[in-house]
């Protein structure tokens, strides 16, 4: 009989299996339920319910406005922050940086229930700007995640690129506008995803501001209590399609960056 | 108006840092029209910081910056006729070859069909015809290095600066493109400066080289003037092999170093101290009885064109190159001709020790010890309860691996009839009369040469005692 | 220099913003005041009601003791998956890594609903036997834990491994002696960050959790339909204390980090002049 030895990638098995069982099987479930319907039989009725509702595809639409608002008002918000941090010269950037993303550590319950009652403070009832309530609260939820990738992308930025624009007769804005500017979309990509997907999901930030408007993370929420698990599986799904395309989207440039970065390796390999 | 023919001029540049470091001091130079100039320097010299200066990407703290005759200390690098090529070549990742190129012609606001034109003659003359759409991380090192050499020459700039561009290549590149920058200057015949710490590439591109050390020009000269008079011995040494003795001048273009006299070609006024440069390949190997030193062999190395010889003469060491092979251990004679002594001017001479540290934190001193606070001279040491000495971490402190060179003023020493008044006894072998004072060359009985500095006559080969206050003993850590 | 001016007022007005609602509940807080407005007497009755109301401690005790176990286990998976998976073969790589990848990217409320439709409704497990809400909070964190250590097992130089099994460890002793202890601060940061998603979840935890149990979150989400004004002014105190906790826990770790670094530099420095 062979003996049996150990060794390292055996380590690997335990979570390759939790892996297996809690995160690929739930997926499989949920496409299951997706097309059956409730005598456990393959159905399309939750698809076509879904795109012929004005209900859901307003929801869908909906969603999509609170994610796109939020997203373009955290970019607005957080890029001068982490261009500011990124490039100024004082001795203690990492502990400002830190200041800006410190509320991550703090309960977003809690957080959002402060901004709650300074809303309520200064528009009486919150009922009267509810999308502007929701995009104030997602945004306030979320700038930290937006920050904190266009800060990192903005910090390895060689500033031997800017000093090579400016040799070559570029003033400030174009600098800005030619070098810098490009050079930072990666990070303001991985941003936008950190933002714009949960924008369209955390439907607790619109409980908690008194919006009762449905986001897609709501539906799967309502349709959860009803124990509609069939058309409750079809939005999870729909929703998982758009943070696929996501990903694949991101991951191009991911791609990119990553070869150039390996053929900046061997570069410095052949000195 | 005629343009002069100074491009560039620096006057009493300097530069000093937030942290109040001093990175150039003082630096003047002119450099004309169409030259091709280095600066060459061990790093942390200054050089790239004069040529950031020169760019625009950072300011004097003093001096003027003027160019065609105008100073420019307020110019923005953008609005200055000056073009560079980087040391990592910061070619723009998101651009291809062609933007990459047009970038500073676009600014400008080129019509489109000259800009193409252009980018097209310059990819010419580097050689990378048809390159435009590719992308940077598509090209090898060399590659980049020619499109950050085209980017900066497409905008017709009147001088080109350039920050170490070879050292990222391999050896057989970086000779290739030597040449290639050599002849491209030929071409175009604008000015370039040049930055380098490899003295090579110095000596075989430069009309002319600007030698750094310490913020501070040393000599400034063709390559033949650097490499064979030069200035002082940081050149000298800085510059190809060399073998630098201290020594004293006993006659008209005589001098004597190594413990020998040799006839020379420098006319410097007799009694001066001097630091002789010999380089390698101009002594000459003899039999004993011919030499003008004797010494042994103490290793011999193939290296290729030429064995590289050492040989123990006294307390000197000689480095020699020849293309004949020597036998280790064996006696030899050895020769120099006048032309091959290089006789530089002493500045601050000093008389130097070089030794170790005994068990109990003392110096050894030829044959005695001499107390020192080791702790102060090695940064961060400190001494703990149990009196061994320790470095910032806390571990002990090897001291058979630290070396303290001693050094006294030759006017700090007073010599004494009396033989147990000083640390030190010796005989007087040399002595000339410098106006005010005698100065001394007095040989120890451990066959140490001490210069002294005396206002009262002694005569040759009186035997005296060196007296020298504790205080006046000067310690540092060789590194 | 104006310009230098006007980017530190940007930065000096984001934060205030930023903290601003905070800072007013944390005022509030120490009042009795049931509304923020009118600041009535100073008060600490918050603070008492949040230490006695036995509610309001077995829900923040519950959310630690939650936090804590499942950051272990996930602490536990996420490293000896990474360094199982860095010396797999190909397939196995691929798979785990990108599985891995699904609780990052999706959406939490997908993340919890999916766990909770296969362990309910396919497993038929029982939610008050809290295996399925711990499952949840372990999927949630485990892949933050895996992606903070595989970056140090890539740094790793790969020969100390090779280098104890030479010198006669065995594979499990030159494991735990050479590999653990170079990827630790890979694992400390892992499980920092598993702690702190556990605590700030919301969607997995309503889908999974038992009826009776409660977190901060799904407690404070139901405390704000509610009318109990003592509840909601008790958890601006609650707010307060995590606002101090996590300002002193940055302050210890920046100390910490100063303190190391000021000891890495001596270090380098020494090295330079050797």
């Amino acid at each position: 009989m062979k003996k049996w030895y150990f060794s390292r990638r055996q380590l690997g098995i335990p979570y390759g299996l939790f892996l297996v069982c809690f995160v690929a099987a739930p997926l499989i479930v949920i496409i299951y339920y997706a097309f059956t319907n409730g005598q456990g039989r393959f159905s399309m009725e939750n698809l076509s319910d879904f795109f012929t509702s004005p209900n859901t595809i307003g929801t869908l639409a909906y969603s999509f406005g609170v994610a796109v608002v939020t997203t373009c008002v955290a970019l607005l918000l957080a890029y001068p922050i982490a261009y500011i941090l990124a490039r100024s010269k004082m001795k203690h950037k990492t502990a400002v940086l830190l200041i800006f993303i410190m509320p991550m550590w703090i309960n977003f319950t809690l957080r959002i229930t402060a901004l709650k009652e300074i809303l309520t403070m200064l528009e009486g009832n919150l009922s009267y700007y509810p999308f502007l309530n929701t995009v104030i609260g997602m945004t306030y939820d979320f700038l930290p995640f937006m920050i904190l990738p266009i800060y990192t992308t903005l910090l390895k930025l060689d500033n031997s690129l800017l000093e090579a624009a400016c040799d070559l007769g570029a003033d400030t804005l174009h600098t800005f506008v030619k070098v810098t500017l490009p050079l930072s979309v990666p990070g303001i990509i991985s941003g936008v995803v950190m933002v714009f997907l949960p924008s369209m999901t955390n439907y607790v930030v619109l409980d908690m501001l008194y919006n009762s408007t449905y986001i897609m993370g709501s539906l799967i929420g309502a349709y959860f209590s009803a124990y509609d698990w069939h058309n409750g599986s079809m939005i999870a799904l729909i929703l998982l399609l758009i943070i696929l395309i996501f990903t694949l989207f991101t991951n191009r440039y991911a791609d990119e960056e990553e070869n150039s970065r390996e053929v900046h390796l061997n570069g410095e390999k052949n000195m | 108006m005629e343009k002069s023919q100074n491009i560039i001029e620096l006057k009493n540049i300097s530069r000093t840092f937030d942290d109040g470091f001093r990175v150039v001091e003082d630096f003047n130079l002119t450099i004309q029209r169409g030259e091709f100039v280095t600066f060459l320097g061990p790093s942390g010299c200054g050089k790239t910081t004069t040529l950031r200066m020169i760019a625009g990407f950072d300011s004097p703290s003093g001096g003027e910056l003027l160019l065609n005759g105008e100073d420019i200390k307020e110019l923005p690098p953008n609005k200055r006729p000056i073009n560079t090529v980087f040391q990592k070549y910061a070619l723009f990742p998101h651009l291809n070859v062609f933007d990459n190129i047009a970038f500073g012609l676009k600014i400008k606001k080129l019509p489109k069909a000259e800009i193409v034109r252009k980018v097209k003659k310059v990819l010419e003359m580097v050689d990378l015809e048809g390159f435009e759409e590719r992308k940077i991380h598509t090209l090898s090192g060399g590659q980049q290095q020619r499109i950050a050499i085209a980017r900066a020459l497409v905008n017709e700039p009147e001088i080109l600066l350039l920050d170490e561009p070879l050292g990222a290549l391999d050896l057989k590149m970086r000779k290739e493109m030597q040449l290639e920058l050599k002849q491209m200057h030929k071409r175009l015949g604008i000015t370039f400066i040049y930055v380098t710490h490899d003295q090579e590439e110095a000596l075989t591109m430069s009309d002319k080289i600007v030698v750094m050390s310490e913020g501070k020009i040393q000599q400034v000269g063709t390559p033949e003037d650097i490499y064979n008079e030069p200035k002082n011995a940081f050149v000298a040494d800085f510059i190809g092999d060399s073998n630098i003795f201290s020594g004293i001048m006993t006659g008209k273009l005589r001098v004597r170093f190594c413990g020998a006299e040799f006839e020379c070609v420098d006319d410097v006024e007799h009694g001066t101290m001097i630091d002789a440069v010999v380089r390698p390949e101009d002594i000459i190997i003899t039999t004993p009885e011919k030499g003008n030193i004797t010494g042994k062999v103490t290793s011999v190395v193939f290296k290729g064109v030429h064995y590289e010889i050492t040989v123990l003469s006294g307390k000197n060491e000689l480095v020699i190159q020849s293309t004949r092979k020597a036998q280790v251990g064996a006696t030899v004679g050895l020769n120099i001709e006048p032309e091959g002594i290089h006789i530089m001017i002493a500045e601050n001479i000093e008389n130097r020790i070089e030794t170790g540290v005994t068990k109990d934190y003392r110096l050894h001193f030829l044959n005695g010890v001499l107390a020192c606070d080791i702790v102060k001279l090695i940064p961060g040491a400190a001494m703990n309860a149990d009196g061994v000495i320790v470095d910032a971490g806390g571990d002990e402190i090897d001291i058979e691996k630290i070396r303290v060179v001693v050094s006294v003023k030759p006017d700090d020493i007073e010599m004494s009839d009396d033989k147990n008044a000083g640390i030190l006894n010796g005989h007087i072998i040399n002595l000339i009369y410098k106006g005010d004072h005698y100065s001394y060359v007095v040989r120890t009985d451990e066959d140490e040469d001490f210069i002294v500095h005396d206002e009262d006559l002694w005569n040759m080969d009186d035997y005296v005692s060196l007296v020298i206050p504790p205080d006046k003993f000067h310690f540092s850590l060789k590194r | 220099m104006a310009k230098k001016i006007c980017s530190m007022g940007f930065l000096c007005l984001m934060i205030l913003v930023i903290y601003l609602p905070i800072l007013i509940l944390a005022v509030y807080s120490f009042t009795d005041s049931a509304n923020i407005g009118a600041i009535h007497g100073f008060s600490l009755q918050n603070y008492i009601t949040l230490f006695t109301k036995q509610e309001l401690t077995q829900m923040i005790s519950g959310t630690l003791l939650l936090a804590a176990g499942s950051s272990v286990l996930a602490t536990i998976l996420g490293t000896l998956g990474a360094v199982g998976v860095f010396y797999a073969k190909k397939p196995g790589k691929l798979l785990i890594g990108s599985l891995n990848q699904v609780p990052v990217v999706n959406a939490d409320v997908v993340t919890g609903f999916s766990i909770c439709i296969l362990m309910i409704g396919v497993l038929g497990v029982d939610k008050s036997t809290f295996i399925p809400l711990v499952v949840g909070h372990v999927v949630l964190s485990a892949p933050f834990v895996y992606l903070a250590v595989v970056p140090k097992l890539k740094q790793m130089d790969n020969s100390l491994y090779e280098a104890a099994m030479d010198l006669g460890a065995s594979p499990a002793m030159a494991l735990r002696r050479v590999v653990i202890p170079q990827i630790m601060p890979g694992i400390l940061s892992g499980f920092m960050l598993a702690f702190t998603l556990s605590l700030d979840d919301y969607f997995i935890t309503s889908y999974t959790k038992p009826a009776t149990f409660d977190t901060i979150s799904t407690y404070v989400v139901n405390a704000t339909k509610g009318s109990q004004t003592d509840i909601k002014t008790a958890l601006w105190a609650l707010s307060t204390i995590i606002f101090i906790v996590v300002i002193l826990a940055v302050v210890l770790m920046n100390v910490m980090d100063s303190r190391n670094m000021k000891k890495a530099g001596t270090e380098n420095e020494k090295k330079k002049k050797m």
